[in-house]
């Protein structure tokens, strides 16, 4: 092999490694913070939302399969995921400078919150309730009278999950319905 | 002589409670010996609307309302049974009476002593009666 070819090959290989170490760390990364035990990891978290969800289905059910934060709120798709995971800069940046730092600030802010989450689901369709549950598989036989009655009529005008199901996880915020109803959600 | 009269009625009483054993609600289980296991209640399942037993009992709510939130910011019971939604829900509409302070003002929003449905209204299980109960509606009144 000439010199030429030897640097080449050198850096090809090394490039090759340093591609696995820094995907690797870029995966890594992304794990790291999508996962209960980090989202907890705040106060703002840990105070205001964790206890109000430990109370709900998603979190203690009979089955006991549970929906962790990431997945009602970080989508499983590559694009997706690395979207909502640029677009968390703006939550860290809103840490840094403590919008939600008490709890009076954080059910004022709540509402902002609420329906930034809201429009996300539902301009995705509910994607990430998709993930879980889905209309094909639900037994309608099995199903409470009026679930089946609202889902035949939902399936119909072409609703998604988040148009009836708001409040699923969390305590809902003060005067949310007519915010909402305005905001078209 | 009424010093005498009361002592003698406070140790007949004395001797009458201690003569019967104490029985609560809770049962004759002794505050210090681990309590009974409660028996499990199953929640039913959506159904029919439930008839009224007498006249004026709060209507019983005839469906699953687990996980429902009834708080300072937000009351779930009146996303369909409220009278801008029960017709599009199907649900029983809220009493005009709720709408009444205890004065019996009209109030444009629902009153404060009736803001916490299930005070009231309660889902059904599958338990027996803590008590016998031989209650009967008045026929002239009931449906
Ligand atoms: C990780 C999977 C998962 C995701 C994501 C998920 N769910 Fe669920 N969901 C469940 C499980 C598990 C149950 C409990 C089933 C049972 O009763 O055992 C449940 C229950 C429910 C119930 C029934 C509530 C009750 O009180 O019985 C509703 C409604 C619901 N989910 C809506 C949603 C909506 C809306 C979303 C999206 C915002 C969502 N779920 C996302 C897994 C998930
Ligand atoms: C048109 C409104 C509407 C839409 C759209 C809708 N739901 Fe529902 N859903 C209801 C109502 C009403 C109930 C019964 C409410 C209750 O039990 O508290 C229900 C009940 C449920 C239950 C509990 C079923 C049971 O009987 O135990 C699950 C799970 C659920 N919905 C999931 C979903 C998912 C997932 C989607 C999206 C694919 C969805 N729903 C879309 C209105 C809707
Ligand atoms: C079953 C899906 C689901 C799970 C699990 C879930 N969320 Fe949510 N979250 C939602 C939805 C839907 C909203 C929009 C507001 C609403 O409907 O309550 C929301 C809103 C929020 C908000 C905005 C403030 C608010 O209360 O509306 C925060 C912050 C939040 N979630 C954090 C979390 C954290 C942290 C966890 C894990 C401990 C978590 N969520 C678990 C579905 C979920």
């Amino acid at each position: 092999m000439t010199f030429r070819g030897k640097i080449i090959s050198g850096s090809l290989i090394t490039g090759f490694f340093l591609g696995i170490i820094f995907w690797g760390g870029f995966h890594w990364s992304l794990e790291m913070t999508n996962n209960e035990e980090f989202c907890i990891s705040c106060h703002e978290m840990k105070d205001n939302i964790y206890p109000e969800y430990k109370e709900t289905v998603h979190y203690s059910n009979r089955t006991g399969v549970r929906a962790t934060c990431p997945d009602c709120h970080v989508p499983k798709q590559w694009f997706y995921k690395i979207k909502r995971k640029i677009e968390a800069s703006r939550e860290v940046f809103h840490k840094i400078i403590g919008t939600i730092d008490t709890r009076e600030k954080f059910e004022e802010y709540r509402l902002t919150m609420a329906l930034s989450e809201w429009k996300r689901m539902k301009s995705a369709d509910s994607r990430e309730c998709r993930n879980c549950h889905d209309y094909e598989s639900m037994d309608f036989v099995d199903q409470g009278r009026r679930a089946v009655k609202a889902h035949s009529i939902g399936l119909d005008e072409g609703k998604t999950c988040i148009d009836c199901h708001k409040g699923i996880a969390h305590h809902l915020p003060l005067g949310w319905e007519a915010a909402a109803e305005k905001a078209g959600l | 002589m009424k010093k005498l009269f009361v002592f003698i009625l406070v140790l007949g009483m004395t001797v009458l409670i201690n003569a019967e054993e104490l029985t609560s609600l809770r049962g004759s289980q002794p505050l210090d010996e681990a309590s009974q296991t409660v028996e499990k209640k199953v929640w039913a399942k959506d159904g029919e609307v439930i008839s009224r037993n007498y006249v004026q009992q709060p209507p019983l709510i005839p469906h699953k309302i687990k996980g429902y939130q009834i708080n300072l910011q937000y009351n779930k019971c009146m996303s369909c049974h409220s009278w801008s939604k029960y017709k599009a829900s199907g649900a029983t509409k809220i009493s005009q009476t709720h709408f009444k302070d205890r004065d019996g003002n009209d109030l444009a929003k629902v009153s404060a002593r009736r803001y916490f449905c299930n005070q009231c209204h309660v889902p059904q299980a599958s338990v027996k009666p803590i008590v016998e109960n031989t209650f009967k509606p008045i026929d002239s009144v009931s449906q």
